[in-house]
Order: C-alpha cells, then sequence, then structure tokens
C-alpha cells in the first residue's frame, strides 16, 4: 500500500476517534460514580458551539478549548443539581438535557453558521516526528489527540490508583454502604458529573475546531449516543474505550474511502455503517460474553440515592 | 439549609400543583431570556404570539392540532413502554419507517382508486414501525443490548433510509430529480374533518386509542404488568410475569404507534414523502410522555400543550425573525422544570436554621 495513504489513514481514524474517547472518558467516569447521563450529545453539541465561537472571536485555540470544558461543565450542573438535589430519574434529565443542548446550541449559534474559523492544526513533536515511519505515526498528531490519550490514562489511574477512586467506585456501586462508612456520595457524583460535562464538551470542540472549521446545527450528529455505546462495549474499563473508538473511527474513515473509491453503493447506505457498527459492536460484546454477567457493571447505576440522616 | 423530608404518603394537592409551578417557572424563564435576547421588541407582545395566538385564531388552532395528533399517538406508545421501565429513545426511527412503509405502499398502488388503500397504507405504516422497534426488542431480549442506545442507532440509519428511498425507488418519476416522492392521490389522503384546515382523522384516532390504552392499562393484566414492571422488577419475577413479553409489548407497541403516526403525517398534512417527514416529533413525544406523567389520557392534554409552543415558535419565527430552535430550549427547559417539581410529591421541603 502507499505510504502516505497509509499514515493519511492513520491520522484520519485517530481525528474521528478522538472526539469520541473524549465523550466516551467522560461518561465513563461518571457512570463509574453510579449516575446515568443520557445527556453526552447535548454536552457535546454545547462544547462545540462555545469552542467555535470563542475560536472566531479570539483565535486563541487554548480560550476555545477551555470554553468549551467550561460550557460543558455548565450544561452538566444542570443534570447534576436536577439530579443529585432534587433526585429526579436520571434518564429522563439526560434526555431532556441532550434536547435542551441541542436546542440551545441551535439558537446561541444562529450567526455563526457562515463564518469559519482556522483550524487547530496539527504539531510535529520536534526531532521525534523525523524518525522514518514511527514520526508520523506517532508523533506529528494534533495536541488534543495527546491530551485525550492521556486522559484515559489519567481516569483509569484515578479509578484503580488513588484512594479517591476507589471511594468512587464504591459509591458507583453500593452508594447506601459508602454512605454509612461516611463518604459525601452527592459531593463525588456532582464532581464526577461534571468532569463528563468538561470531557464532552471539548470531544464537541474538537468536532469544529479540529475536524471542521464551521459550525452547523447538529453537527454532533449522534457522537454523544455512540460514546455512550462505546462505555457499555469497553465494560466501564477506561483503556479499552481507546479500542471501541479505533474500532469506530476507522469504520468512519473506511466509509469515507469507500465513497472515495467510488463504490456502487448509495452514500447514505454508507453514511450507516457507523449507526449499524456501534449495534453490531454491542451485539458482538454479548456474544463474548455469552452468558456470563457483566461483573463489571456499576451496580447503582441510574440508581437514585437520598439520605435521611 | 433547606432539607429534604420524604412524605408518608404522596401529595395529592402537589401531584397537581406542580405542573402548573413548572409552568410558571418556564414562563419566568421564558420572559427573562427574551428580556435579554429581545433589544427593541416588547416581550409581552412576542408572548402574545407565543402563547396566546395560537389558541384564538381558527387557523393557527387547526396547525396546533394538526401537530398535536402525531406527538398524542407517538406519546402514547412511549408512556406505555415507559411505565415498564423500557427506554424506546428512537421513536423518531420507527415514526419515520412507518411513513416510509405506509407511503410505499401507496406509491405502489399509485393508480389505483379504492377504499381498502388507506387502510392497507395504514396497516403498513404500523407493521413499518413495529419491525423497526422490534430489532430492539429482539436485540435486548436475545443479546441484553440497552434499547435506548439500539433505538437511537436505528434513528439515524432511518433518516439516511428514508434519504436512499427519496433518490432511488420512491422518487417521483417526473419530479425533475427533486428527492421527493409522488403526491398521493385523493383515496390515498386522510379525510379532512375541519373544511379548510389540514385538520385530518388522526386526531380522532388519537382520542381513541388514548381512552383503548387507559382502559387497557387499567383493566387488562398486561397494564398490571408493565406497571409492576417498571415500578417494582422484583415483584414482577415473583408474581410470575414473563419478562420478554414486556419487552417486547412495550416496543412494538411504542412503535406500531410511531408508525402509525408517520403514515399520518405522509399521508396527512404532507400529501407525499418528503425529506422533511423526520421533524423532531418521536423526540418531543418524549416531552409529552413525561409532561403527561405516562398517563394515556394526560398525553392528550400535554400534546395539546407542546404543539401550542411548536405553532406559537413558528409565528414568532415568522413575525419577529427569530429561531425556531427557542421552541425546543422552551421545551427542554419545561421538561426540566417539570421533573424537578415534582419532588414537591414525594418530599416535604423544610427550612431550617443551623445551630452553631
Amino acid at each position: 500500500m502507499n505510504e502516505s495513504l497509509f499514515i493519511s489513514i492513520i491520522i484520519g481514524i485517530s481525528i474521528a476517534s478522538v472526539p469520541l474517547i473524549f465523550a466516551a472518558i467522560g461518561e465513563l467516569l461518571v457512570e463509574r460514580s453510579g449516575v446515568l447521563n443520557l445527556g453526552v450529545e447535548g454536552m457535546m453539541i454545547v462544547g462545540a458551539l462555545l469552542g467555535f465561537v470563542v475560536m472566531s472571536h479570539t483565535q486563541n485555540p487554548y480560550l476555545a478549548v477551555l470554553a468549551a470544558m467550561l460550557g460543558g461543565m455548565a450544561i452538566a450542573s444542570i443534570f447534576a443539581f436536577l439530579t443529585q438535589f432534587l433526585l429526579t430519574n436520571q434518564v429522563a434529565t439526560g434526555l431532556a438535557l441532550t434536547l435542551f443542548g441541542l436546542g440551545f446550541a441551535a439558537f446561541a449559534g444562529r450567526g455563526y453558521t457562515e463564518e469559519t474559523i482556522q483550524l487547530i492544526t496539527a504539531v510535529p513533536i520536534p526531532y521525534l516526528s523525523d524518525i522514518p515511519y514511527l514520526g508520523p505515526l506517532l508523533f506529528s498528531f494534533n495536541p488534543l489527540v495527546y491530551l485525550a490519550f492521556f486522559m484515559v490514562y489519567l481516569v483509569w489511574w484515578f479509578l484503580f490508583k488513588t484512594k479517591q477512586g476507589l471511594i468512587l467506585r464504591a459509591i458507583g456501586d453500593n452508594h447506601d454502604a459508602a454512605h454509612a462508612i461516611g463518604h459525601n456520595v452527592v459531593r463525588y457524583r456532582v464532581m464526577a458529573i461534571l468532569f463528563g460535562g468538561a470531557m464532552a464538551g471539548i470531544g464537541g470542540a474538537f468536532l469544529s475546531l479540529v475536524q471542521v472549521p464551521i459550525w452547523g446545527e447538529g453537527m454532533t450528529a449522534g457522537r454523544g449516543w455512540i460514546a455512550l455505546g462505546l462505555v457499555v462495549f469497553a465494560s466501564w474499563q477506561p483503556f479499552r474505550i481507546i479500542f471501541g473508538a479505533i474500532l469506530f473511527g476507522g469504520i468512519t474513515i473506511l466509509q469515507i474511502h469507500a465513497q472515495g473509491l467510488n463504490i456502487n453503493v448509495s452514500a447514505q447506505y454508507l453514511s450507516m455503517l457507523p449507526y449499524l457498527a456501534t449495534i453490531v459492536i454491542l451485539v458482538s460484546l454479548r456474544m463474548r460474553l455469552k452468558n456470563k454477567t457483566n461483573r463489571t457493571v456499576p451496580n447503582c447505576l441510574g440508581r437514585i440515592f437520598h439520605s435521611t440522616t | 439549609m433547606i432539607r429534604l423530608i420524604p412524605r408518608v404518603e404522596n401529595s395529592t394537592a402537589m401531584v397537581l400543583l406542580s405542573p402548573l409551578l413548572a409552568l410558571t417557572l418556564t414562563a419566568l424563564s421564558a420572559y427573562l431570556i427574551f428580556i435579554f435576547v429581545l433589544v427593541d421588541i416588547p416581550v409581552s407582545s412576542v408572548f402574545f404570539t407565543l402563547f396566546v395566538e395560537p389558541l384564538i385564531d381558527s387557523y393557527y388552532f387547526s396547525e396546533l392540532l394538526v401537530k398535536a395528533a402525531p406527538l398524542m399517538i407517538i406519546g402514547l406508545g412511549l408512556s406505555i413502554g415507559f411505565r415498564a421501565g423500557i427506554w424506546n429513545i428512537g421513536a423518531e426511527g420507527q415514526y419515520v419507517m412507518g411513513g416510509i412503509a405506509g407511503s410505499a405502499v401507496g406509491l405502489y398502488f399509485y393508480n389505483v382508486e379504492a377504499l381498502w388503500l388507506l387502510p392497507l397504507m395504514t396497516i403498513a405504516g404500523i407493521l413499518g414501525g413495529m419491525f423497526y422497534a422490534g430489532i430492539a426488542a429482539f436485540l435486548r431480549i436475545k443479546y441484553q443490548v440497552n434499547e435506548i442506545l439500539v433505538t437511537l442507532m436505528l434513528t439515524y440509519v432511518a433518516v439516511l433510509f428514508l434519504s436512499a428511498m427519496l433518490q432511488g425507488p420512491l422518487r417521483n418519476p417526473s419530479g425533475f430529480n427533486f428527492p421527493e416522492s409522488r403526491i398521493f392521490h385523493d383515496s390515498a389522503m386522510l379525510p379532512i374533518i375541519w373544511e379548510g384546515t389540514r385538520l385530518h382523522i388522526g386526531l380522532i384516532v388519537a382520542i381513541i386509542l388514548s381512552f383503548v390504552a387507559w382502559f387497557g392499562i387499567k383493566k387488562h393484566m398486561f397494564g398490571m404488568q408493565i406497571k409492576i414492571s417498571g415500578s417494582a422488577p422484583r415483584a414482577a419475577k415473583f408474581a410470575g410475569f414473563d419478562d420478554n413479553k414486556t419487552v417486547w409489548y412495550s416496543l412494538l407497541i411504542s412503535g406500531g404507534l410511531a408508525g402509525l403516526a408517520g403514515l399520518f403525517e405522509a399521508a396527512g398534512p404532507a400529501g407525499q414523502l418528503t425529506p422533511g417527514l423526520p421533524s423532531f416529533y418521536g423526540f418531543t413525544a418524549i416531552i409529552v410522555a413525561f409532561l403527561a406523567r405516562l398517563h394515556p389520557v394526560g398525553v392528550l392534554f400535554s400534546a395539546l400543550l407542546i404543539a401550542l409552543s411548536y405553532v406559537g415558535g413558528e409565528n414568532v419565527q415568522i413575525e419577529y425573525n427569530l429561531p425556531s430552535s427557542i421552541t425546543q430550549i422552551f421545551q427542554g427547559m419545561l421538561l426540566f422544570y417539570f421533573l424537578a417539581c415534582d419532588i414537591l410529591i414525594k418530599y416535604k421541603v423544610v427550612f431550617f436554621k443551623t445551630k452553631n
């Protein structure tokens, strides 16, 4: 195979999978704490909008990413407040968050649909990127790509190597017991939800700051939902998120290249591939597990916690 | 400090008051947003256009009912599934599939003028939606795959499928390559029940269905089964209820009704199959179901309320050049406030001073 085509496919896959890694790793931590937030799509689109707006006004990529993060956290805080303090149903509240986020972003972003921005481009790491083969493959990515992989490591380290991570997992598995021995369930969960919002926000911003230089209504196109599927696929294990996201990114790139190769299938059928693949991936996971129950699913996922004391 | 004390019994007063409180809070928030967004337009006149005009103008009122009908039908199906704890979030996809299946039948018999055509299309629409939701039911039962994700992914697939159909087999052969179907003949169109408007028989069907569902849930064993499966899964198991049956019925009923709504939309207001068929009704119906507290007759009223926000939103868009997405913001906010206010039913809010 042509070497440059190979490298461009690898880079394409990484670009397609990074938004999913961000959104999924955030949601993974949230679900580990026992909270099911179905608002990922809504948080992503708000991040995509805010990142774009700040970029177009300041041309500063750092501020843009920061704004996306804060935007995701802000809208996640609505969810946190409702589910943790007003004890609302998490499924319904998450859906409301998605609907609200999509509406809000479409409303607030109506003046920006004609604009374009300067994309955040890849930064080859000096010297390392000059290594033949390995250089372009490992050391010539967009800084946010490295950040995504680092966040996966960070979440793994937090969950399995720190005391707070252990407490968070304990809360996700049995909030009543964790409460009884004196841990603040609500505080942990609120923090986790805000972290999830921040990650979904960056994931959304990646779409409008790295993938395409434009903003459009509904540009997340279901990626928030796919991220939710990835968390299940990963069996709540951080590193498996990367695997799932790359698989998914690969299918997306395959679809784009197939369209370029004039394969005689309507574009619509090829565009269905990522969504159908998500379903197939979830089914295949279950076939692998067969009759074994999935022991990694947090026991208290989606359950309401209220302490009377 | 504020504290929540659980009530011994649910408060009946709050069951009625909390939706009103939620509405008031939504209106107040909308007011604040308008003050913020609209600088040179008086907010009161926007409010009038948004919430009052659709109710007093007969044309706008008929449009309100046109939009309420699909919301009622889809919301009704969802309310049944949600009761059982089956989260069919992709009604939009089933709605589109029902529209495609029903329209395909109508277009196949394009030159036929017969009384049986519309019923046949209706059945095809229902079956289309059922089949599509059935995929999720099958995968959930066979492979324990979460139905939320499957129905949602299939929604994106359905919209792409519609587009493929309209550029392929179902495209109008003499339509200059526009991605639209032929316009249905009269016998493939829903009867109009209000002369001079687009209001079709779907509204009556919706009302009948909701009362049928109400009696069904009250009197039939299946109603009991979905209620208990949703609120007390363990008890349902001890009672010997078949879990798989609950999943199948919940998804097939909600999918079939969504498909019916899709066909009604194509054979009613649209009169043909267009790319504009997916109109977010499937998602909005989730709000409708929750606002009705999953009550089949309550769905009728919450659908009217949501339809009001649709028509009002369109009017505001035309008269004040505001984006129609403002409707979605209202609907999202309304659901937020509604869920939040419901805490007053189960809990007492107590203010007390902290002693130092």
